[in-house]
């Protein structure tokens, strides 16, 4: 293994296919990633009516592991890790001592004493080196496996019937948000069912060197049943619909979970002290300094991240993530808003609006997520 | 990348194509590739005055926002009606159907400052 050069971005295991399938290519928290293969709309489009595949071995995979490991978890993040049973997954956040979010993750617990930690991937150095901080005292070891996986992600409503003959394991036997060690076309992996777009989907962690089996496998399999590759310009689209908070727009430093409407994963009731939790529970108390809005636009112009959301001409609020949605057919957003703005706006329905670059754009609120798929989760 | 060699560029990745006192102007398929897929395209209506380097318009892909700069200075005398109801044109057929205004110049001379096939091209080198 090579040390990466922190000028030039790093490259995922599937590089290569990537380059043969043309997608074009962009750099994003220091990786270098496929933005889209062809049209990001149809990619969207794929995903939500049959499927799509996804590199994202760019996020950051810790191993937190020993018999201090629960404890460790329980003490370094704001959930209850130590009442995940294995197999299990959890929708968590790491917070600093006052509150703010350093970044939000997915723990699987695959045994008693074994945590794989999903983090962003620009945040997973610092995730890492709070990890290891915290961990200090506990028996406990963190370990960056990042380098050693791809994740290959395949979602969408035709993603089972993809996968299943390919998987050593009945996929029903495995529920929302549970993850099981499996072998998909001959390769042993971590096959896990979560994602990021609002469709039923699985996230396969693959040793890097059958990173490039793995895909072909499923892209072969799945062709015919409409399986497409699928960037991260669609990737950010089917997560904004889905209503799924993302790091750096909805989620930061500034932000506690209770701002950002997720109090529900900070667990002030768990045994013992953890990171942060003076200030948390400060913040459940306290009213809401901002609450996040779905805002659906009312022109063609869309509203982005940063603008400036106006009520009755004043500013009262800022775009946190914006897009055309390709489900809608119009413009959504997420904003965070002045508490006052996110009741009484929707009662007038009127005086909302965004500052698109210098005009004021009419928006009004609407319910979060802006996309729910009818069919029911396993 | 297609850079068709009768027409000129500008430095803003606008294509213009001047005949008889007009100008058909649209974005390069280097624009559209790196735009994405269009979803609105915002341009000014018949009658308008536009400047030469001065924005007069703006595209919306899935991902971003750009301007659209006048190549020229003039009179818009149309824009592209198919635009509205399928931006998608841009994408599909950049140097055709995916035109986006007529302007008629304002003077006679040929407009200064547009660059040949062979400059844009170099141009669009270095962007990548």
């Amino acid at each position: 293994m090579t040390t990466p050069d922190p000028a030039k971005p790093r490259e995922t295991p599937l590089r290569g296919v990537h380059e043969q399938l043309g997608a074009s290519m962009t750099e994003f928290a220091g990786w270098l990633m496929p933005l889209r293969y062809r049209s990001e709309t149809a990619e969207h489009q794929a995903v939500r009516t049959a499927a799509g595949l996804f590199d994202l071995s760019h996020m950051g995979e810790i191993s937190v592991r020993g018999p201090g490991a629960a404890a460790a978890l329980d003490y370094a993040l704001v959930g209850e890790l130590s009442a995940v049973p294995p197999g299990r997954a959890r929708y968590t956040m790491i917070c600093a001592a006052d509150g703010g979010i350093l970044d939000d993750l997915i723990v699987y617990r695959l045994a008693g004493q074994e945590f794989l930690i999903v983090a962003n991937a620009a945040n997973s150095g610092v995730v890492l080196a709070a990890l290891g901080e915290r961990v200090a005292g506990h028996d406990a070891e963190v370990t960056d496996q990042t380098a050693g996986y791809a994740l290959i992600a395949i979602q969408g409503p035709a993603a089972a019937g993809i996968l299943g003959p390919l998987a050593s394991v009945p996929l029903d036997g495995i529920r929302y948000y549970a993850s099981q060690p499996a072998t998909v076309a001959g390769r042993d992996i971590l096959l896990a069912r979560t994602g990021y777009t609002g469709e039923d989907g699985f996230e396969l962690f693959t040793p890097a060197q059958d990173a490039e089996h793995v895909w072909s496998a499923l892209a072969g399999a799945g062709a015919a049943a409409g399986l497409v590759p699928a960037g991260l310009a669609a990737r950010d689209t089917l997560r904004l619909e889905a209503g799924m908070p993302l790091y750096g727009h909805e989620l930061g430093p500034a932000v506690t979970p209770f701002d950002a409407g997720l109090g529900r994963v900070v667990k002030l009731g768990k045994p013992g002290d953890f990171v942060g939790r003076d200030a948390l529970a400060a913040a459940a108390q306290a009213a809401p300094r901002q609450v996040l809005v779905g805002l659906l636009g009312g022109s063609r112009r869309v509203p982005r991240h940063g603008y400036p959301v106006l009520w009755n001409g004043q500013r009262a609020g800022e775009v946190t993530s914006g897009a055309p949605s390709p489900t809608l057919g119009v413009p959504i957003a997420m904003a965070y808003v002045e508490p006052a703005v996110a009741s009484a706006a929707g009662d007038a329905g009127s005086g909302l609006a965004v500052d698109v670059r210098g005009r004021a754009e009419p928006a009004r609120l609407t319910p979060l997520p802006f996309y729910h798929r009818t069919s029911s989760r396993t | 990348m297609s850079i068709p060699e009768n027409l000129m560029y500008t430095a803003e990745h606008e294509w213009v194509a001047i005949d008889g006192g007009v100008a058909s102007v649209g974005i390069t398929d280097f624009a559209q590739s790196a735009l994405g897929d269009v979803v609105y395209v915002s341009v000014p209506a018949a009658g308008a005055d536009v400047t030469a380097g001065e924005p007069c318009g703006e595209v919306e892909s899935t991902k971003s926002v750009s301007d659209i700069y006048s190549p020229v200075d003039g009179e818009v005398i149309e824009s592209n009606p198919e635009i509205d109801d399928d931006p998608g044109l841009v994408n599909t057929d950049p140097y055709g159907a995916g035109w986006l205004v007529r302007i008629r110049l304002a003077d006679d001379a040929e407009p200064a400052g547009l660059l040949s096939a062979e400059e844009y091209t170099a141009l669009t080198k270095e962007a990548e």
